[in-house]
Order: C-alpha cells, then structure tokens, then sequence
C-alpha cells in the first residue's frame, strides 16, 4: 500500500471486512486512509466491492468487520441521516415530486434552518453548477447534464466535508462526461471537499483523481496517484485494467538490479524491468504500452534486443494509427503510432522489428 | 416531394393531394384496427352502453298511463288538479271504455301496480273495478235487448256500424290498441266504420270500433257473425244521453234507424244513474280526490316522479313536496353507502399500504408468495369469502368464540360484528382489498429505493424520509387505489345482502328489491341513475383536486 493511516487523516477504513450472506466476502481486509481535501476514486470492475465501501461510508450498509472513521470517529454505529455527507447516486435521485429549489431545501430544511438563510444557500448552490434560472423546474424537465448539476448542488448545498459519488456521470454521454469531469473536480479543489468518487471508468479515475483505489476481488490492488498507477503498475491486474496493455507470457532468464532478462514462450528474448518478481525461473506477465513501442530501430538503445512482427492490421484513427502486429506467436500485439507527416504507414503483411526500453516493460506476477 | 414555395396542397408522387393519399394507405390500418375490437366493442355496447341507456330511459319513461288510458287522460286536463273533488261525468265516462279496454286486455292490473307505486291501494281499486266494469255495461245491454231483440244480434250490429269513411278512426283505434298491448294488432279486421255512424253516435262507433279490432285480431273472429263485448252498450248509453244525439237519431233512416228510435222513446229503461256514482257504487275511492290527484299528476308520457321519490320526494297535486317522515329513506341509504364506502376504502388504505409495500420491497421470492396470499382471495368465489365472513363474525361465532375464550369479552356481552355496518365494513374491507394493494403495489415497485438514500444521506431520518419523499410518490398509487375501491364498493350487494343486516345494507340493495321483489324498475333505474351520476361527480371532484394524470395503475 502506497499510504498507511498518517495522523492528519479524515476518512479512515481499518480492517474492513462485508460479507453479505455469511460465506464470501465481498470486501476483504479493507484499510484506507483519506486526508482532507483529497480527491479519491475508486475504481474497479463491477462485483469489486467498490461500491459497497462507498455505501459503508454512508452507512446504506455495516461493515461485518473492522472500523470505518470519520475525522478520527468511529462511525459505525451513527446511522445515515446523522453522518453529515453528501451523496450524488448514479441515478441522480432527484424527487421527481419536488422543485429544483425544493429538492436543494430538503437538506436544509431537515436541518431546521429558517427560510432566508435556506434561500441564500439554494441560491448559491444553483448558481455554482450554473443552474441559477431552474429553480422552479421540476426534475423531469430538465436533461441528464442538468439534473447532474442539481444532483450536485444538493449534494454540497448543506456543505458536507465529506462528498460521496456513485458513478454519476455513467448516464451521460462521452462529451458532456468529460465536461462534467472537469467541473466537479473543479469544484471539490475550489470547495476543498473530501471526495470519494465510484466509477469502472479508468479514463475518468485518471483524469479527475488525485489518488485512485484500484479494487479487485475485494481488496485494493493499487492505491496511487494517476500517473503513477499508468506508468508503474505493481501488478499485472492494474496494468491490464488501467489503459490498453500489451502483454507476453515468459519465464525469468536473468535478474541484474533495474532490468532483467525474460525468455518469452516461443524462445525470444526481451528486456524488462523487474516489478514483483523474485527470482530466476518465476514465470512472468511482461507488459508494454502500445504508445511505448518502438519499430524505427535506429531510436532503439544500443544491443537492445528486438523482436519479429507481422503486421495484421492498421487502423487510422485520426490522430493516431493503430496497428495490430502478430508477436511472438500472438495476434492481439497492439501499437499505436502518432500521426505526424513522416510516421510510417505500415501495410499488412509487411514484416518489421519492434523494440522498447527496457524500463517501459514492466515484468509483472503472472 | 413538393417542397416548392407555392401554398396549394402538398402533392404525392402522383399528383394526387398527399393528405389523400395518407388516409387511403391508413384506411387498411384502421380497418384492420376496428376489426380487432370490433367484439369488443361489440360486446360493450350490448351490455353496457344499451343498457345504461334503457336505464336512463326506464327511469323517466311512464307511458302506461297514458297509454291504457288515453281518453281518461285527455279528459282529465281539464279538471282542476288538487282541488278536492273528483272529476266529473265525463271523465268517468272515458273511464268506463278505457278501462273495459284494459280489462279485456288485462293491461288494468298493470297500470294498477305502476300508480301503486304512488299511492298504496290504486293496485286493488283498478283490479277489482276492471272484473266489474261488465256489470256496468249489461246495465245497459240488459234493458236494450229487452226494447229490442236486433241488440243482441251480431248481423244487426254489423250492418248499422260498418260503412265507409272511417278508416281515420280504425286507425286511430288500433294505434290504442298497439300502445296499450305493446304492438301485434296489426291485420284485416273485415270491419270499416261508417262515417255517419260517427257522427251520429261517436262513443257506440268507437267502443264497437276498439271491440271489433280486439274480436277480428285479438280472438280471430269474424266482427259481422259476434255480438259487441258490453263496453258498446254501455257506450250507446252515453251517446243516447246526449240530446244532440237523441235529436239526430230522429232524423237517421240508415241501418237500425228503428231500434235506435225505439231506445230514445224507451229511455225510461235505461239506467238513470251516471257513470261517476256507477263507479262510486263499485268502490267509493273512484270519488277520492287524492287517486285522480295521482292519476292526473302521472298521466304524462314522462315523469321526475322516480328521481323524485328516490330522493325522498313526491308529485303531488301540490307540486314536489317531501314524502313523509316514515317514508323518507333513499337519502339516508345514499348518504350511509357513500359513507361505508368511504370508510370501506379508508381501511383498505391503512391495511393494504404496508402490505405493498412490503410486496415491492421484499426480496423477489419472498414478495411473489406474499403475492399469492394477497391474490388468494380471487381465487376463491365471492360467495364463499362472505359467507366465511358469517361464520367467523356471528355471536357464536369463531372471533367471539376467541375472544371469550380468552377472556376479553365476557360469554354474555359477545361482541355484534354481523347484521351491522361492523359486518359490512369487515367482509367487505377484506374483499376490496387486492384492489387496493395492487395498484399501490405497481406504483411502489416503481419507486427507487435510491430516494430514500438519497434523503437520508440529505439528513432526513427515517420517518421524514418516508413522509416527505416516499409517500408523496406513492400517492397516484393511493389515488388508483381508493377510486376503484369506492367506485367498487358503492356499488356493492351480495355482501352487504349477507352480513349487512338492515343497518348495513346499500343503496344497491335497495335496488335490487325493486328490480326483484316490487318489481319497480323504474325506481330501481332512477335509483342507479343516480348512483351512476353521482360516481361521475366524485370522479370528476377527483379529478378536479387530485388530477386523473396522478392515478398510476402500473409503471
């Protein structure tokens, strides 16, 4: 784990276990520390656990095991209403029977706040997602994108410290996401809210996050920052679920510090660097980005070894071309080259080398 | 296409206007359509919407009066209504054809039954006084017979009343006799009255007309070979009364000039006495003002006197006035139906809401058995539900049984739950409940459980959640719910007839006694027509405060 529980931390799961029907668990051993201000997301396939943290720290459900702290407070036993934090839901859940402003008052005014001072707030809230002019709305008069932003709004209109989100974007499509992505991590920096963001899209987690909780099989896989989980993924889960992956099966040949030697199963040999593998003869899952591979050799480090490739197909995608290579008896070899006026447009059939640096092949668990 | 500028009708490739065009490729759609509810609307229109009108219908129609007696009718408009007296002669002397007609007919007793309805005893005036109308015209026939033997002959009859010219009256005679019989009267009937037997002797033509038409058509005889029923004697009394008539027979020479002379000179043998103390003889209630009173007031084609009496009013001479105190009941039945009802779809509310929610809640096995529970009662009959009903709520009943049993109640202070409202409501809470829960049900399954999250995470507990954000969502549901549960219920009969005692029976019972055992249809419809209008009302209230767009009957 890349953070253990510092003293500064404001959300805290410490050994969190949930198991729903008493024989599998569905998170396992959970332990997560959150400082304040930070922009967390959780991301995983579906059937990970993610979103069943998430509603642990609501409190929808109790964690079967462990302790989940709230600004150094267990909340276990403090039941939803009383935890004091905002929640958008994937499907927005807007009472469909209420006003814009009268699903923003709700918040307050369960919290008995007198009616100027729940204008002021609503008014406020509308105007920060630019939704000033609907407040007389009804939900189900206004798009997707719209009732995100009231969603929104609702969500931090009582100023929660604490913002969860469960995928909230999933409904919306591709350009108003990234737009919307854009704002609400805006906004959680502006606000400096602690926000807990569920989401399986990988693109999303790397863009808005300041760290990301990759879940799998209930446990977190790799708790880091973007870059970080893009460029040095710790195992091969990570590497394969966190943009598009190149990988080759092999054995461990030679094990020097920083690189390593891995035969691959029809006989070549690569470079890699060595992530969790111990020792010589361990089987490993090397694993290369696409945009990292090289064809032009001459770029290529002086005795760095090649290999042979076919081309199968090349898409043009615009600003990148895609090719699809057969490497080391494999069909599904992906490259992607820039478009740039001299990038080589590779025909199929056409036979080349490929190679990268040693440090770009991560030899990761296999 | 046309998408040129001009602002003639858009043209189809053909040149024919598109809109044409459209309703002849649609005209296949829709034919196939109507064909497809062509049954059912079929069907609906045979039994409900047919129905529903000859209801509205029966519940205003009252030609029988005027029908079985139209010269009675038209005699008495001229008498002053509520006046305190009864009419006089000549309105009696219509009574005496009218009536003899109906007799022989036997349409009297039915229009005895129909102004009974109106007021108690007029059913065994009419019937008694229709069995001895006979004896009033042998008054007549006897002594005539007597001055002359032609009287009685059939050929005498024959031969001085038919003629020519009088087709008009036939006509006018058999258009009596269809009304009065319901139709079939049509036929030869081998008879023609003369034109100047009319005017010399209008009731005798008359009375010999309404007898021929009934022998030739009625009793398939041939008029020139039988004797006249005693009506036409009877009405050769009447025209023999008259001194016109006795002047002109003077001057007649046609056929039985001669016996008809012979009567005027022998008019002492005649009876002397008028047809009004002749029916005052029979019954003294023919000289009661109050059953002209009633006869005159319901002797229009329609009348508001159903709607009225199921309102507990009446017509009288007076105009509508309120029946009296121990008669008054429609209003209170209507007002205790409504209210029942109401109370009826309250319970329905209360019970059924948690059990909807619990169906849409639960997890899918669990709520599809809790299904079969709540549907199990559908599949049991109406009958046996309420009878089960009888046998858990009587005094020595199963929950009386219980409850001395455990020593709630005490063995002689047993609890009266039937032959109540109690009964009613109980039985009939139960019966309508799936109506209500299933609605509820297929709107709460539509509300997302994310709501109710969501208002928590906003800082709602659990009561303020549900009564701000859940409830409010489910009240198309409640809507769909208590229409069908009140518009059912107000309705009901079998099992307030059960258990309902006489305190907890409905209007519906009081319908149907009409229909079965007073055989007052025209009550019982105007009854329903009100019933029927006043569920229109209440929807249409509903409507107005709640808004039908809010009733949910599924996702």
């Amino acid at each position: 784990m890349a953070d253990g529980a510092s003293n500064d931390a404001f959300v805290e799961f410490e050994r969190v276990q949930k198991s729903y029907d008493g024989e599998t668990l569905v998170v396992k051993d959970l332990n997560l520390s959150m400082p304040r201000g930070e922009f967390l997301t959780m991301l995983g396939p579906s059937g990970s656990g993610k979103t069943t943290c998430l509603m642990m720290l609501a409190g929808f459900e109790t964690a079967t095991h462990g302790d989940i702290r709230l600004g150094g407070k267990s909340i276990n036993d403090i039941p939803p209403h009383k935890r004091g934090i905002g929640m958008v839901f994937q499907n927005y859940a807007l009472f469909p029977h209420m006003t814009i402003a009268e699903n923003l008052s709700f918040p307050l005014e369960v919290r008995g706040m007198s009616k100027s001072e729940r204008e002021g707030k609503i008014k406020r809230a509308l105007d920060m997602v630019e939704m000033g002019d609907f407040g007389g709305r009804r939900p189900a008069q206004l798009s997707g994108g719209q009732q995100q932003r009231v969603a929104l709004a609702r969500a931090l209109v009582f100023e929660p410290e604490l913002v969860l989100m469960d995928e909230p974007l999933g409904a919306l499509d591709k350009q108003l996401r990234e737009k919307m992505q854009f704002e609400i991590t805006h906004l959680a920096h502006n606000l400096g809210i602690t926000t807990v963001y569920v989401t399986h899209d990988q693109t999303e987690a790397l863009t808005m996050s300041d760290r990301v909780a990759v879940f799998d099989d209930g446990r977190i896989q790799q708790l880091a920052s973007p870059d970080t989980l893009y460029e040095s993924p710790e195992n091969s889960f990570v590497a394969q679920f966190i943009g598009e992956n190149n990988t080759l099966e092999g054995t461990i040949k030679e094990l020097k510090g920083e690189t390593c030697i891995v035969e691959l199963d029809d006989g070549e040999i690569i470079d890699a660097k060595p992530v969790n593998v111990d020792k010589v003869g361990d089987r490993t899952l090397v694993s290369i980005r696409p945009e990292r591979v090289e064809i032009d050799g001459s770029r290529l480090q002086e005795g760095a070894h090649t290999l042979d490739a076919e081309v199968l197909e090349f898409i043009y995608m615009g600003d990148i071309f895609r090719t699809r290579l057969r490497v080391a008896g494999k069909d599904d070899f992906i490259i992607k080259t820039r478009n740039a006026p001299d990038q080589q447009r590779l025909q199929p059939g056409q036979k080349i080398k490929i190679g990268w640096l040693a440090e770009d092949c991560r030899a990761l668990d296999a | 296409m046309s998408d040129s500028t001009d602002t003639g009708p858009v043209l189809a490739a053909d040149g024919s206007p598109l809109k044409q065009s459209l309703a002849r490729a649609l005209r296949r759609e829709k034919m196939r359509a109507l064909a497809l509810i062509a049954p059912l609307l079929f069907f609906v229109v045979l039994t409900f919407i047919i129905p529903i009108l000859s209801m509205l219908f029966r519940s205003v129609e009252n030609q029988i009066v005027s029908d079985t007696m139209p010269g009675t009718v038209a005699a008495i408009q001229d008498w002053d209504t509520g006046g305190g007296e009864a009419p006089d002669e000549l309105v009696f002397q219509h009574l005496f054809i009218d009536l003899f007609n109906a007799s022989e007919a036997k349409e009297h007793t039915k229009l005895g039954t129909r102004l009974n309805y109106e007021q108690t005893g007029l059913s065994s005036l009419f019937r008694t006084s229709g069995r001895r109308l006979d004896d009033i015209g042998e008054t007549f026939q006897d002594p005539l017979e007597e001055i002359d033997p032609a009287f009685e002959e059939a050929d005498f009859w024959y031969s001085m009343m038919n003629g020519e010219g009088g087709e008009g009256l036939l006509e006018e005679r058999r258009d009596m006799w269809n009304a009065q019989v319901g139709g079939g009267m049509d036929g030869d009937v081998g008879f023609v009255p003369s034109q100047s037997m009319i005017d010399l002797l209008p009731w005798t033509t008359t009375a010999y007309t309404d007898w021929a038409i009934w022998a030739a058509i009625e009793d398939e005889d041939v008029v020139a070979e039988e004797e006249p029923w005693e009506a036409v004697y009877g009405a050769l009394g009447i025209d023999l009364r008259n001194p016109e008539t006795v002047a002109a027979i003077a001057d007649y020479d046609g056929p039985g000039a001669e016996q008809l002379q012979a009567a005027v000179a022998n008019m002492d043998q005649l009876p002397q006495t008028s047809f009004r103390e002749a029916f005052a003889e029979m019954d003294e209630d023919w000289l009661d003002p109050e059953v002209w009173d009633t006869i005159a007031v319901y002797s229009p084609r329609f009348t508001s006197g159903y709607f009225l009496t199921a309102v507990d009013m009446k017509l009288s001479a007076e105009g509508v006035t309120a029946q009296p105190e121990d008669r008054q009941l429609y209003i209170k039945l209507f007002n205790r139906t409504l209210f029942m009802s109401l109370v009826i779809t309250g319970s329905c509310i209360l019970l059924g809401y948690p059990v909807a929610w619990l169906l849409a809640n639960l997890p899918l096995r669990t709520a599809n058995v809790l299904m079969i529970l709540v549907l199990l009662p559908f599949w049991t009959s109406l009958l046996v539900r309420t009878s089960a009903w009888k046998v858990l709520l009587q005094q020595q009943g199963v929950i009386n049984e219980i409850l001395v049993w455990l020593g709630f109640v005490d063995d002689a202070n047993r609890l009266i739950l039937m032959n109540n409202q109690t009964g009613t409501i109980i039985a009939m809470t139960h019966i309508l409940l799936p109506f209500m829960i299933l609605p509820l049900y297929s709107v709460m399954k539509t509300i997302d459980p994310s709501y109710l999250r969501a208002a928590k995470s906003l800082g709602a507990t659990n009561i303020v959640a549900f009564w701000r954000v859940y409830f409010p969502q489910s009240v198309p549901g409640i809507g769909a719910g208590s229409i069908l549960v009140f518009i059912l219920s107000i309705g009901y009969y079998i099992t307030p007839e059960i258990v309902g005692g006489t305190d907890g029976v409905f209007i519906s019972n009081r319908i149907a006694y009409h229909i079965s055992s007073s055989l007052n249809w025209g009550l019982a419809a105007a009854l329903g027509s009100i019933l029927l209008v006043v569920v229109l009302v209440l929807y249409w209230l509903y409507d107005r405060i709640v808004g039908i767009d809010n009733v949910k009957l599924g996702g």
